[in-house]
């Protein structure tokens, strides 16, 4: 695919880079001054307690809320994405929670709704063939691409949600909590095939709550907490309970106390959790 | 053309997950496990039909005779071109309740022009089926713009336009069209003559078996599985015999009307829309799901006012139909039964009145059942509340098969 290509060859500087955004909706300050940036070919977790302002952020990238100040830098270059159909035409893609899928369309229809391939009429085989061709290079497990949407399981559902925004050849791919409400397994299809995108070349924005998701698949891990950005660290070298201590913002709380003691039962951990926090507070 | 070998693997069968064959018995065995997760297509109202066929044979002797049958197809073409409508917005998941009352209108404004204003019969037409078109556009707009329920909105113009037929038609309250005059002929004497009925017989058949082999070649090409030719050429047979016994039985009284032809035309015309243009594909993404349809950049809005217009235009189209068919326009013009017969039919043909799911067929076999009950009633001399009331229970009958189904649906995971 021509992913790979360009992404291998532009890895060195990052897709998106946003400096100093901020969003305020009324007296409500959403977002404060958030930096984050995304290279091809990496898997960005973005984590953050309820009203962290994740989805904001997400809802700016997609061109779904413009933001108050600060500058996003597409692939080297300042833009601006006043709605959706914006940010799709730079090469940002957006997976909502929801997936909003058309349940009584067949996967065909799915994937190529908005974008149908047509001379006089729809070219149906055309379709199908590129639907296989799509699937086949996620290595995505879908029974059949002409059955109803309804009758899949959320994991593949979730996997044509995806198949479907990458019809548009995106340099950026955001999906929003991709495996909530999913089983182990699922979650399992799920992550391998945020791990295909990456192989892909795509930069990849992944919104999660599950730490175990983030530390399976993400190669850094953005926090938010309270709309500023409250420390990125590589997965590599974090433990689970800085994580949890930076997006609590605290490191005396039930979260860390709990996860504190979690560790200290396997006997693995000796560090106490007040001196791994140090990330929490850096940023003021 | 090289065509792939049979060792070429179909693009499907690169996984191992798919199941169906497409020879006659995988077609038969995909058919049956369809229709025990509820999918049931067409097959309740073709049961109706058989049932309603014996139940009314044994009955009167009448029923099922040539003459019966081609004025039961003569009869059906109006209502049946107004729940064509009926069923593009059942599909987005509203409904008109007016159509009716558009049609009534579209008739007294074509009388109108036609006799009393001495205007071409073409230009009549035209204006007429151009105000019903102007209706449903208002529908659209002040759906889209002011988010009013479509429930009410055509509650309203039912009502409305009601008035303005009587208005429209003035104080004699009954224009009469000349016998003379084509819409007349063409709604009463016009049939299409033995030897052309038997010509589109076998081109409709010769039509499916090319369309079906073509598609097959191409999906063969592009290595999918195609339909087997065993399976086209047996569709394509059952469905010539059944059309030529049909058009030779008819072709036995008068014939097969140039109304119904008419009738089935639009039809086929509006389900090529529906499956094979995009804009079909979005109307049933609106049905299925407007968020969704939204974010995929679909013009909802659009989709809403098209489908609006289409509905009142067919509705005004099957006005002037029902007008030629008894030669006049009056103030119980498209009154009555009209709006719930055409609703029933879309209905009882099988389009779902939650949305996204239907075909422009329901409204050809919806109006058979309904039609082939009517007809029935009217031979046993019954009076016309009987009547009422049973098309009004298999409405309602209906309505359960569809939310049955439904329900078997998404317990079998089809939706």
């Amino acid at each position: 695919m021509q992913n790979q290509n360009e992404g291998t060859q532009m890895s060195s500087r990052p897709v998106i880079q946003l400096r100093g955004v901020s969003k305020s909706f009324g007296a409500v300050a959403a977002l404060t001054d958030v930096d984050l940036e995304v290279s091809a070919g990496e898997v960005l977790a973005l984590v953050g307690d309820n009203g962290a302002g994740k989805s904001t952020l997400v809802k700016t990238l997609a061109g779904v809320h413009a933001p108050d100040s600060g500058s996003i830098e597409f692939l080297g270059e300042e833009v601006t994405i006043p709605g959706p159909n914006a940010a799709l035409n730079l090469g940002i893609a957006t997976v909502f929670q929801d997936l909003a899928l058309c349940d009584n369309l067949d996967v065909v229809s799915n994937l190529f709704l908005g974008s149908e391939i047509r001379g006089s009429r729809l070219n149906e085989v055309e379709m199908e063939v590129r639907s296989w061709e799509l699937l086949r290079q996620l290595s995505a497990k879908i029974p059949s691409v002409r059955i109803p949407i309804a009758s899949l399981s959320g994991g593949q559902r979730q996997t044509v949600a995806i198949a479907r925004s990458l019809l548009r050849d995106p340099k950026l791919i955001i999906l929003d909590e991709p495996t909530a409400a999913l089983g182990v397994e699922q979650t399992a299809e799920v992550l391998n095939l945020v791990e295909r995108l990456r192989e892909n070349g795509l930069a990849v924005i992944m919104i999660s709550h599950n730490m175990s998701d983030v530390r399976a698949v993400a190669d850094r891990v953005s926090v938010l907490r309270l709309g500023r950005n409250n420390g990125t660290f590589t997965v590599a070298d974090v433990s689970q309970e800085d994580i949890v201590a930076a997006i609590t913002g605290a490191t005396d709380n039930a979260a860390s106390r709990r996860v504190a003691a979690v560790s200290t039962k396997a006997a693995s951990a000796t560090t106490p959790p007040a001196g791994t926090s140090s990330t929490t507070d850096e940023q003021e | 053309m090289n065509e792939p070998s049979a060792t070429t693997i179909a693009r499907e069968l690169e996984d191992q997950t798919v199941r169906e064959q497409q020879d006659l018995r995988g077609l038969l065995t995909g058919t049956w496990g369809r229709i025990r997760s509820g999918d049931l297509g067409a097959l309740p109202v073709l049961a109706g039909l058989l049932i309603i066929a014996v139940i009314f044979q044994s009955l009167n002797s009448n029923f099922l005779s040539p003459a019966n049958l081609v004025n039961l197809l003569l009869q059906s073409a109006a209502v049946g071109v107004i729940a064509l409508g009926i069923v593009c917005v059942l599909l987005v998941g509203q409904i008109d309740l007016s159509v009716g009352s558009v049609s009534g209108l579209a008739a007294a404004c074509f009388a109108t022009l036609f006799v009393k204003q001495g205007w071409p019969l073409v230009f009549a037409v035209v204006g007429a089926v151009a105000v019903g078109a102007a209706i449903g556009w208002v529908y659209g707009q002040v759906f889209n713009r002011f988010g009013v329920p479509s429930f009410v909105i055509t509650l309203g113009g039912l009502l409305g336009f009601l008035g303005l037929q009587l208005f429209v038609l003035g104080p004699s309250g009954t224009i009469n069209l000349p016998y003379d005059s084509w819409l007349v002929q063409f709604g009463q004497l016009d049939f299409v003559p033995a030897w052309l009925s038997y010509v589109l017989v076998v081109a409709a058949s010769g039509g499916y078996f090319v369309s079906q082999w073509l598609l097959a070649r191409e999906r063969r090409r592009r290595r999918l599985i195609a339909k087997s030719v065993q399976v086209m050429t047996v569709q394509a047979v059952v469905l010539l015999v059944a059309l030529l016994f049909a058009v030779w039985y008819l072709n036995q009284s008068r014939g097969v009307g140039w109304m119904f032809v008419f009738f089935v035309a639009l039809v086929l015309v509006m389900n090529y829309a529906l499956t094979r243009t995009s804009w079909g594909r979005h109307v049933f993404a609106v049905g299925g799901s407007v968020e969704a349809a939204r974010r995929a950049g679909i013009n909802v809005r659009r989709i809403y006012t098209s489908v609006f217009v289409i509905c009142s235009t067919l509705a005004a189209v099957g006005g002037l139909l029902a007008a030629g068919r008894i030669a006049a326009a009056s103030q119980s013009s498209g009154t009555g039964d009209v709006n719930l017969n055409a609703i029933a039919a879309a209905v009882i043909g099988g389009t779902s009145l939650f949305g996204g799911r239907g075909s422009a067929f329901s409204a050809l076999l919806g109006i058979l059942v309904i039609q082939s009950i009517s007809s029935g009633l009217i031979l046993l001399n019954l009076s016309s509340s009987l009547r009422f009331m049973v098309t009004g229970a298999v409405l309602v009958l209906a309505v359960m098969v569809d939310s049955l189904s439904r329900r078997s649906r998404t317990e079998h995971g089809r939706g």
